[in-house]
């Protein structure tokens, strides 16, 4: 019961990071119907992006923690905002001089940019490992492992309830400027019928531009929680944890923003439940096969709509 | 007991299409006569291409048979069958309200790709085919005759290594009904085929409709909006209203029935005799 | 009035290069500005290193840059961003010319190890004839994967899967059983059909992206499987000592007995490069010969349409399952022998040599040639494959160079460089081909 109870713990915590990318996905299939493939490493260059300024900063264990939680707070909206410029320079270049050209296109041009991106990183940083010391070490001991200390110590760590929060906070954020602000209805114009918005005013470009935008800067916080909670990037990071983003994006439902939440959750819960009861080896075996299972047995997802076949 | 119900190459009994709480047709009852050409009319929504895309399988029946009687003797459970099985074995092909072909193929290759059944047999399922054996070759050429020869019906001959997509609307209709009647139906439905022709496309569409019925061992079903179309050409008139058939007869008897009448002026079902009484029938 | 829209223009175009400088600062400052190392010696910390100057001059480069197109290039009040297809010829090759470089570059594969040789000796053109079987080998598989991309309109990301499944029965079953080469080759390509069919029946009925990243996924787990099943398939190690094919028996070794010998040769090592070779080209060509005749079949017919319209096919009476299962496991054969060609050649295989990139750069051959275009995918091969290997002294920049490449092509040619098709039967002799813009790119 203790092991699972961790197991959950660890669960939720590498689901709010799959799901804080996921919503990228989400939101840009959502709008343009693409897959965006460069989004994994676009998170990758955000954790890139915070490793460096943490560095830059001199934020280590032994600053006073209100400080570092200032500091780390800084980090977290340069980084967004630097982030967010990767996010929408790749849209520009890459994606927006074929809006309206055949499917395939655009999605060969987000390999080559996540080939791209993935290079560019090797080439400016080095190709090793980054690891970087724990900046928060202390945790909540939930359960005490029994009388005689025998039993298994269940563990939440602050840096676990730090993602948690932040995870919700910018959720709940994100969804209130999607229901209710202008931009947020542009958006949801474009993804119903882009030639009819453009045709009533909403500027289309700026649009998808800003959705790329949210999206980079949402990619860039999982990655600055990435970096906290594992202590280690390279540039390699972005492809596995872009897929499984996908993956969790799909199963939620594309298109929708609590779709893609939930598919996080559910993406990181089954990765650490498989690694804790069965093999850490295949964990990535068992989100790829949910993934199938899920696509041929329900297509639209958990919260999706189902898509009709008209003739 | 009118001819359709005599020798019926189609029985419709008690049809009921739902989608989630909208139910689009309702208990709904109709005999196709064998060799006639039969119009199913009705108001925008009233399920008539719904009516069609359960006749060929697009959609599952939620209740009801569709029996298909076909001139050997066969008789197919159409609401059981997949939906290429149905083209393929029970003899029903069909054209679609909003033209699909295939546009980046020539309007040969259409009228070849709808002859794919029989040419997958000629080629022994491609393997002989590809090692050059048995008669492929031949049914080939066979199959090419035949393309032709609808070619030369929708005086397309001179344009068959054109791209579809390039065709005109009109002659994009007819590609579609020449493709449909490539797959040697029995049954042929035709999905709005005059809508949006010009007149004379229009003439060009009932002469062709007209030279299927005679000269093929074809019965037509057609939706049609243009009622003159629908009394120039129909042997038989089903009307339907909000998923009900509210008619059934010739084209003369139709004409006169207040339901109809009613239904297109869209009238309230309790002012019925009062539209009766102002129309004169009664 | 002059002078002043002259000027105008000027100020127009040094507003918006300050603006392309601004979003380069802002992509460089951190990325390129600093680089995060780790230090040697003092445990594992992170330390800095700076690089303004290269930050300044890619901020100085891009904004001249910028600059001299908006003056010169561009000349208009709102520069166009990067917009290289409104720049370039419209159109792709017409069927006249490709017809001749089809027929030049079959001339010029038959005679290359000779001329090679010729030109260069036997150890001079060993590192070029080696580059023309990767080549090849990309072209095989791009025209693998065009059967089932570009004909039959299925997005497949996990067709490397197939490739890996034909070069492990081969490795395996010589392992295992001894089986030669030459039995192994058909056999693996009836392995990965067969997987091919497992893996395509229940995810046929997908659409489009869905179809794409659920093959994605497939591709991944056979991968992950490999690396992680280490008593049979060697996991990250691999598999070594995969036998070397031999000349209708005779083994390309030194001494008695070998095909050197045989034919009375001196030994070379040139002999069995130049065998491989020319045992891909003649795979490559068999791929092609099967699919130009497929194409002109009722299957091949219904793939296309298949591509242009699934509902239609239906509607035809074709069993769309079927006609995608037999695209799907036609395509999944030829990655096969390409797979087991693979492992014979090299003699080594590991799960590294599967991974989704190389998913993703036959896919790109496919696109860049331009889809369904034969004679599109050796083009693009050799720009891509070829180009890539000529790069090889900025080992560094090579890969984000590709990267770069991949988007600028696909920028320029949305289409592929041939972007026409031609029909698969004609009445007249002389039919033209088809626009691409008119040939559908499939939904599932
Ligand atoms: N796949 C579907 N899902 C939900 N509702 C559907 C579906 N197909 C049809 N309907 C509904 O069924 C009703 C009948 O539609 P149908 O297309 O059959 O009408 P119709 O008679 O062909 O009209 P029109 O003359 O405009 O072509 C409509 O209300 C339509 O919205
Ligand atoms: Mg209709």
């Amino acid at each position: 019961m203790d092991y699972f109870l961790q197991q959950l713990i660890n669960g939720v915590t590498l689901g709010s990071i799959y799901g804080l990318i996921a919503i990228g996905y989400t939101m840009v299939y959502g709008i343009i119907g693409m897959i965006n493939f460069a989004h994994g490493d676009i998170f990758m260059v955000g954790s890139f992006v915070a490793l460096i300024l943490i560095v830059a900063l001199g934020i280590t264990a032994a600053t006073p923690v209100l400080l570092l939680i200032l500091a780390l707070a800084l980090v977290l909206v340069v980084a967004m905002a630097l982030t967010a410029v990767w996010g929408w320079t790749v849209e520009r270049i890459a994606y927006r001089p074929l809006r309206g050209s055949f499917r395939l296109a655009p999605l060969i041009t987000a390999i080559g940019a996540s080939i791209a991106l993935q290079n560019f990183v090797q080439v400016s940083q080095g190709a090793k490992n980054k690891p970087l010391q724990p900046l928060f070490s202390g945790s909540f001991q939930l359960t005490d492992g029994g009388a005689d200390g025998s039993g298994f110590i269940v563990n939440l760590s602050y840096i676990q309830i730090l993602i948690v929060v932040t995870t919700v906070i910018l959720m709940g954020g994100f969804t209130y400027l999607i229901n209710n602000t202008n931009l947020g209805r542009s958006q949801r114009a474009c993804e119903q019928d882009r030639k009819m918005a453009s045709l009533l005013g909403v500027n289309v470009d700026r649009t998808i531009s800003l959705t790329f935008v949210m999206g980079a800067s949402l990619a860039s916080v999982a990655g600055l929680m990435f970096l906290l909670y594992y202590g280690v990037v390279d540039f390699y990071i972005g492809f596995l944890a872009g897929v499984k983003a996908f993956t969790a994006a799909v199963l939620g439902g594309i298109g929708s923003l609590p779709g893609a939440m939930l598919g996080g959750l559910l993406i990181g819960l089954i990765e650490t439940f498989w690694s804790g009861y069965f093999s850490v080896e295949y964990k990535d075996v068992a989100a790829f096969s949910i993934l199938a299972i899920v696509l041929i047995f329900m297509p639209e997802g958990l919260l999706g709509q189902p898509e009709v076949e008209k003739v | 007991m009118s001819t359709w119900d005599n020798n019926p190459v189609l029985k419709v009994e008690h049809l009921t299409m739902r989608f989630g709480g909208l139910t689009a047709i309702n208990d709904l009852s109709f005999n196709i006569g064998r060799g006639d050409i039969t119009a199913l009319i009705g108001p925008n929504g009233a399920g008539k291409t719904t009516v069609f895309n359960c006749i060929t399988g697009f959609y599952k029946p939620t209740e009801g048979r569709l029996v298909m009687n076909r001139s050997n003797g066969e008789k197919h459970l159409l609401e059981r069958m997949a939906d290429f099985k149905i083209t393929a074995d029970a003899k029903v092909a069909r054209t679609f309200q909003n033209i699909r072909l295939f546009g980046g193929m020539t309007i040969l290759e259409n009228l070849m790709v709808a002859q794919h059944n029989p040419l997958m047999v000629a080629s022994n399922w491609t393997v002989g085919g590809l090692l050059g054996l048995g008669g492929y070759k031949k049914s080939n050429v066979d199959a090419i005759e035949t393309a032709k020869y609808w070619l030369e019906r929708i005086d397309l001959i001179d344009r068959a290594d054109a791209p579809a997509a390039d065709l005109s609307y009109g002659d994009q209709r007819r590609l579609e009904i020449a493709r449909a009647m490539c797959t040697g139906p029995e049954l042929l439905c035709l999905d709005e085929p005059a809508a949006g022709l010009n007149p004379k496309e229009s003439l060009e569409l009932n002469n062709l409709l007209q030279y299927i019925r005679k000269e093929h061992d074809t019965s037509v079903v057609l939706i049609e909006h243009d009622m003159s179309v629908v009394m120039e050409i129909s042997d038989h008139v089903v009307v339907l209203d909000y998923g009900v058939k509210i008619s059934d007869g010739t084209p003369e008897f139709v004409k006169n029935d207040p339901h109809v009448i009613a239904a297109y002026l869209g009238v309230e079902d309790d002012e019925v005799d009062q539209v009766e009484e102002e129309v004169g029938i009664v | 009035m002059q002078a002043r829209q002259k000027d105008s223009l000027l100020v127009a175009s040094v507003k918006d290069s300050l603006g392309a400088a601004v979003i380069t600062f802002a992509l460089a400052c951190v990325m390129v500005g600093l680089r995060v190392d780790v230090a040697s010696g003092r445990g594992a910390e992170l330390f800095l290193e700076h690089r303004w100057l290269a930050v300044a001059v890619a901020v100085l480069i891009v904004f001249a840059g910028r600059l001299a197109m908006n003056i010169f290039f561009w000349k208009r009040e709102d520069p166009p961003s990067l917009n290289l297809s409104g720049l370039m010829p419209k159109g792709g090759l017409g069927a006249n010319s490709s017809n001749i470089i089809k027929y030049g570059l079959l001339g010029l594969a038959v005679v290359l190890p000779f001329v090679l040789m010729f030109w260069l000796g036997a150890r001079g053109s060993r590192q070029y004839i080696d580059l023309a079987i990767l080549v090849l080998t990309y072209v095989m598989l791009g025209w693998g994967l065009n059967i089932v991309v570009g004909l039959a309109g299925l997005l497949d990301l996990g067709y490397v899967a197939f490739y890996a499944v034909g070069a492990y029965s081969y490795a395996l079953l010589a392992h295992y059983f001894g089986f030669s080469f030459w039995l192994c080759l058909p056999l693996a390509g009836i392995l990965a059909a067969f997987w091919g069919i497992i893996l395509g029946f229940p995810v046929l009925r997908l659409r489009g992206d869905y179809l794409a990243i659920v093959t994605l996924a497939f591709g991944e787990i056979i991968r992950v499987v490999l690396l992680n099943w280490y008593q049979f398939t060697g996991g990250p190690d691999g598999l070594s000592g995969i036998p070397r094919p031999s000349f209708f028996g005779l083994e390309f070794s030194r001494g008695e007995g070998g095909f050197a010998s045989f034919f009375g040769l001196d030994y070379s090592s040139i002999h069995r490069i130049i065998f491989l070779y020319y045992l891909i080209f003649a795979m490559a060509l068999f791929t092609n010969f099967v699919t130009m005749r497929l194409r002109r079949m009722p299957i091949g017919r219904a793939w296309e349409a298949l591509r242009e319209d699934e509902i239609a096919c239906r509607a035809l009476g074709i069993n769309t399952t079927n006609t995608k299962l037999t695209a799907f496991a036609l395509g999944a054969m030829f990655a096969g022998f390409a797979g087991s060609f693979f492992a014979t050649r090299q003699g080594f295989i590991s799960p590294e040599s599967f991974t989704f990139l190389e998913s993703a750069i036959i896919l790109a051959i496919v696109v860049l040639g331009g889809l369904g275009s034969q004679i599109g995918v050796v083009i693009a091969a050799i720009v891509m494959i070829g180009g890539f290997e000529f790069f090889r002294e900025f080992e560094e920049y090579r890969m984000l160079v590709f990267g770069m490449i991949m988007v600028v092509i696909m920028v320029w040619k949305p289409r592929g460089l041939i972007s026409s098709r031609t029909p698969s039967v004609a009445l007249s002799k002389n039919a033209k081909g088809i626009s691409a813009d008119l040939v559908q790119e499939g939904h599932g």
